[in-house]
């Protein structure tokens, strides 16, 4: 036993070498940038960590930062897993807003524990069929997941804006999510309380029942690629789409099947945002969270659990970026930068696997010994 | 007369293995030296050491008698040292002349030369009867002539010493024989080579001395004229190798396989099998002999489900399974399948041993209930097969692709012939690895027709057709062009089938 524990060991060291160090640099870098500006890095620094750990409330709002870039990140890396890369969580995520407010504006008078899981359930079902219609595009017309994905974020989005669009003074009918109370205004009705996520602890930090179901997808998602028959053929397809289909796999219908499942969790992180934290929408709502996830995924090397760490992470730049432009004057784009930095070197671990002594050997080996 | 390349003890060692120890290796002017010895002797280290790539724990390299080191390829090429990789070092979108100058530009103004580069490599290519076209895009040349591409561009640095990491593993039959007239051509003109191989007879054909590898040490010297192959191969293997088997004692007459009429066009769409039909029936070998690429690879596609024929039927024990998927011919047909091309369909390279042990039973009891996976059955799956099937991996966890093209093989042939079957369709199941693992597998194929499966073996092997097979069909262009049985089989005979000249 001890040889396997000292192998997951070294595998587990040598998965979080390039995540860690791309973090190093990205923060190193960001540092040498706002003092090229004149700006002060550690007093930045301190007040991001003001802003994300500082206080009941700021870990609060970095939970509820955390908690839908875990189910998007999910969404990009079980893409991941099948080969795929899923640009389209941003479109996923939007869809399961507007049908998980579809039901929780509706349906009044049912019980919470009825009238909830429908809202929620209806939010992962819209992003599951927003997620399989590129994969059913892929395997029947060979069309690229990446493009079909990005055009069908551009469909969401206009398609949500116009759910709540407040008609037109010559007559156009207004969407069917439209809020007749906000009169010119475009957006949604609030969800009837028995849709809303139930709130737990101090009712003024906000922290709903969503940042308890979100880690708990990603122990599902881990032990469903890990643990099952379907994960291993997602994972097989993923790797070597023709030995799947000598090894008896279906791989159109396991790459369908993978796509619906990569919706269905950004459909969920929609739902969970709205039932949790806005209670409803307007149009151009969709934010960057659904983009987030791709960062979130190659941070944690497509691992489902390491999702949850890279979401914390990113949530944690978010919730503190705010706090650090207040005390230290430094913009909030600085996160951006850091973020966008993280990526490049995740997304390139070269760069870093050369700044690590000792690793260099690897870079080398190009040649084969027997 | 002073060697051209001299090779004095030299020793490499790797934690915990001993690559090459004390070696001692001669190669003259004009002369073919075959380095022979099975995956992992040593061979690819000690060429490694002589081109540059690696440097020797121990040990001095001699260049026309003067000690020289080699520590990168550039030094190598200096002292007149080319080689011509197993794998091609070739760029595909550009041309001939641009890929053999890179690295070794002609400036002329600033700028590239490329009329003069190209009118060199046309001359080389006349001299020494390599046929090469320099405005050729390599992309659109065949595999032989991308080895001669390979040949011409060490030409052209001006080497003396040509070594060539198994050239033939490759090629076909034909290609082959072009090659072995490009080497003796080389050697007419005074150029030194360096030949790694494990295939015993192209050694005897070709080689003037031969020095075997076994265990990273000299096991031998030889000289075709006066060995054997069976020498060969027992001083590789370090013990007898037979590879002659018994005919069948009772084909039960029970078919098994039954195609009748089956058409399949390849994947550009041209017609790649022609109304074939064959039999095999339970407790035979039919073996299928063919130069590679006349029609074998989609006739196995289709009877294996993984491509789709546009005419004829492929029934199994009376089951029809025309146009079924590869699960319905492994399930219901209760057929087991080598395919031809390792890493393309037959494993996940970056999987485990045991998850590719169970790549295609994952689904089954006991190694998933209701869809969960059960790693402890895989787990005892993997070390019993393992051991059964002489695996050699550090452990079941190891990724696959990580072991040697035997052991993958080994591999492979374990999972296949781990399930109960009623047919088995062997392709190529011995391209690319050493002797011992072929004696092996050509075993348990044999044991497994002894048990009443029908075996169907696809070879480009002429030899491996010959000694399994209990009758053997020749395909040429897509048509089953001859039948014989074995007692008749010459191998001149099916050598013409095969050529289609009868």
């Amino acid at each position: 036993m001890p040889e396997s524990i000292k192998r997951i060991a070294r595998a587990v060291s040598s998965a979080l070498l390039v995540p860690i160090m791309a973090l190093i640099v990205a923060f190193a870098l960001g540092a040498v940038v706002m003092t090229l500006f004149g700006d002060d890095p550690v007093a930045a620094y301190q007040g991001l960590y003001d802003g994300a750990f500082g206080s009941a409330k700021a870990w609060a709002r970095t939970l509820l930062k955390t908690t839908p870039l875990i189910l998007t990140g999910l969404a990009v890396a079980v893409a991941f897993k099948a080969g795929l890369f899923n640009i389209g969580a941003a479109g996923q995520f939007i869809i399961g807003t507007v049908c998980s407010v579809a039901v929780g504006i509706h349906f009044e008078g049912t019980p919470l524990l009825i009238h909830l899981p429908a809202a929620l359930l209806a939010g992962i079902a819209g992003g599951m069929i927003w997620g399989a219609i590129p994969g059913l595009l892929k395997v029947y017309t060979g069309a690229h997941e990446v493009i079909t994905t990005i055009m069908m974020n551009y469909i969401a989005s206009l398609f949500a804006g116009w759910t709540v669009y407040a008609g037109g003074r010559q007559g156009q009918s207004p969407g069917p999510l439209w809020d007749p109370t906000a009169r010119a205004i475009s957006e949604t009705p609030d969800v009837l309380t028995s849709a809303q996520l139930p709130l737990m602890g101090n009712p003024r930090l906000d922290l709903h029942l969503g940042i308890i179901i979100a880690p708990l997808a990603a122990l599902l998602i881990w032990w469903l690629i890990y643990r099952t028959t379907f994960g291993f053929e997602v994972r097989t397809v993923g790797r070597n789409a023709d030995a799947a289909r000598y090894a008896g796999m279906y791989p159109r219908r396991t790459t369908v099947m993978a796509m619906a499942l990569a919706g269905g969790l950004a459909g969920l992180a929609g739902a969970i945002e709205t039932l949790g934290l806005n209670h409803k929408f307007a149009p151009e709502f969709g934010g960057s969270v659904g983009f987030e996830g791709i960062t979130v995924a190659l941070l944690a090397q497509t691992h489902p659990l390491g999702v949850v760490f890279a979401a914390f992470l990113l949530g944690s730049l978010e919730a503190g970026a705010s706090r650090m432009q207040f005390e230290s004057g430094v913009s909030a784009d600085i996160i951006d930068v850091i973020q966008a930095l993280v990526l490049i070197f995740v997304a390139a671990p070269l760069i870093i696997r050369s700044l690590w002594p000792g690793k260099r050997s690897s870079l080398a080996a190009g040649t084969k010994t027997q | 007369m002073t060697p051209v390349l001299d090779i004095r003890g030299v020793s490499k060692y790797y934690p915990g293995v001993i690559a090459n120890e004390d070696i001692d290796l001669t190669l003259h002017k004009g002369e073919i030296l075959a380095l022979l010895g099975e995956n992992g002797a040593g061979k690819s280290t000690l060429m490694n050491i002589v081109y540059g790539l690696q440097q020797p724990d121990t040990g001095n390299i001699y260049i026309n008698g003067k000690v020289v080191s080699l520590a990168s390829p550039r030094d190598a090429i200096a002292h007149g040292i080319g080689m011509v990789h197993q794998h091609f070092q070739l760029v595909p979108d550009i041309s001939v002349t641009e890929n053999i100058m890179l690295g070794a530009e002609s400036i002329r103004h600033g700028l590239l030369d490329r009329k003069k580069a190209a009118q060199r490599i046309k001359e080389l290519s006349q001299r020494y009867g390599l046929d090469v076209d320099p405005a050729a895009i390599i992309e659109d040349l065949s595999v032989g002539e991308r080895q001669r591409v390979e040949i011409v561009k060490t030409l052209y640095r001006d080497a003396e010493i040509l070594i060539l990491d198994e050239p033939s593993a490759v090629l076909t039959p034909q290609e082959v024989d072009g090659l072995f007239s490009i080497m003796q051509r080389l050697r007419e003109l005074g150029k030194s080579m360096i030949f790694i191989t494990h295939k015993l007879k192209e050694v005897m054909h070709i080689a003037d001395r031969i020095t075997v590898l076994r265990n990273g040490r000299v096991a031998g010297n030889a000289q075709p004229v006066t060995t054997s192959e069976k020498s060969l191969a027992t001083l590789m293997v370090g013990r007898e190798v037979d590879l002659t088997f018994e005919p069948a004692a009772n084909v039960s007459g029970n078919l098994i396989l039954n195609a009748q009429n089956v058409s399949a066009l390849d994947d550009t769409g041209h017609l790649a099998v022609d109304s074939v039909s064959l039999q095999v029936c339970a407790g035979e070998i039919v073996g299928i002999a063919g130069v590679q690429g006349n029609g074998q690879s989609e006739l196995v596609e289709v009877l294996t489900g993984l491509r789709r024929s546009h005419s004829g039927t492929v029934e199994i024990d009376g089951t029809d399974l025309t146009h079924q998927s590869p699960r319905e011919f492994t399930e219901r047909g209760e057929s087991c399948h080598i395919p031809e091309d390792r890493h393309l369909h037959a494993m996940v390279a970056d999987y485990s041993v045991a998850d590719n042990l169970v790549l295609n039973t994952y689904r089954n009891a006991p190694f998933s209930h209701n869809g969960v996976v059960n790693r402890p059955a895989i787990r005892a799956q993997a070390d019993s097969l393992v051991q059964a099937f002489d695996v050699r991996t550090p452990d079941i966890n190891t990724p696959s692709g990580s072991l040697s093209g035997g052991n993958q093989q080994k591999m492979v042939v374990a999972r296949e012939f781990s399930r109960p079957s009623k047919l088995l369709i062997a392709a190529q199941p011995t391209r690319g690895i050493d002797v011992g693992s072929i004696e092996f597998i050509h075993r348990r194929i044999v044991a497994k027709r002894d048990e009443g499966v029908a075996v169907l073996l696809i070879s480009a092997e002429l030899d491996e057709v010959l000694s399994l097979s209990d009758r053997i069909l020749v395909m040429y262009k897509g048509r089953i062009v001859a039948e014989v049985v074995r007692e008749e089989a010459t191998r001149e005979q099916l050598g013409l089938y095969m050529a289609g000249a009868k």
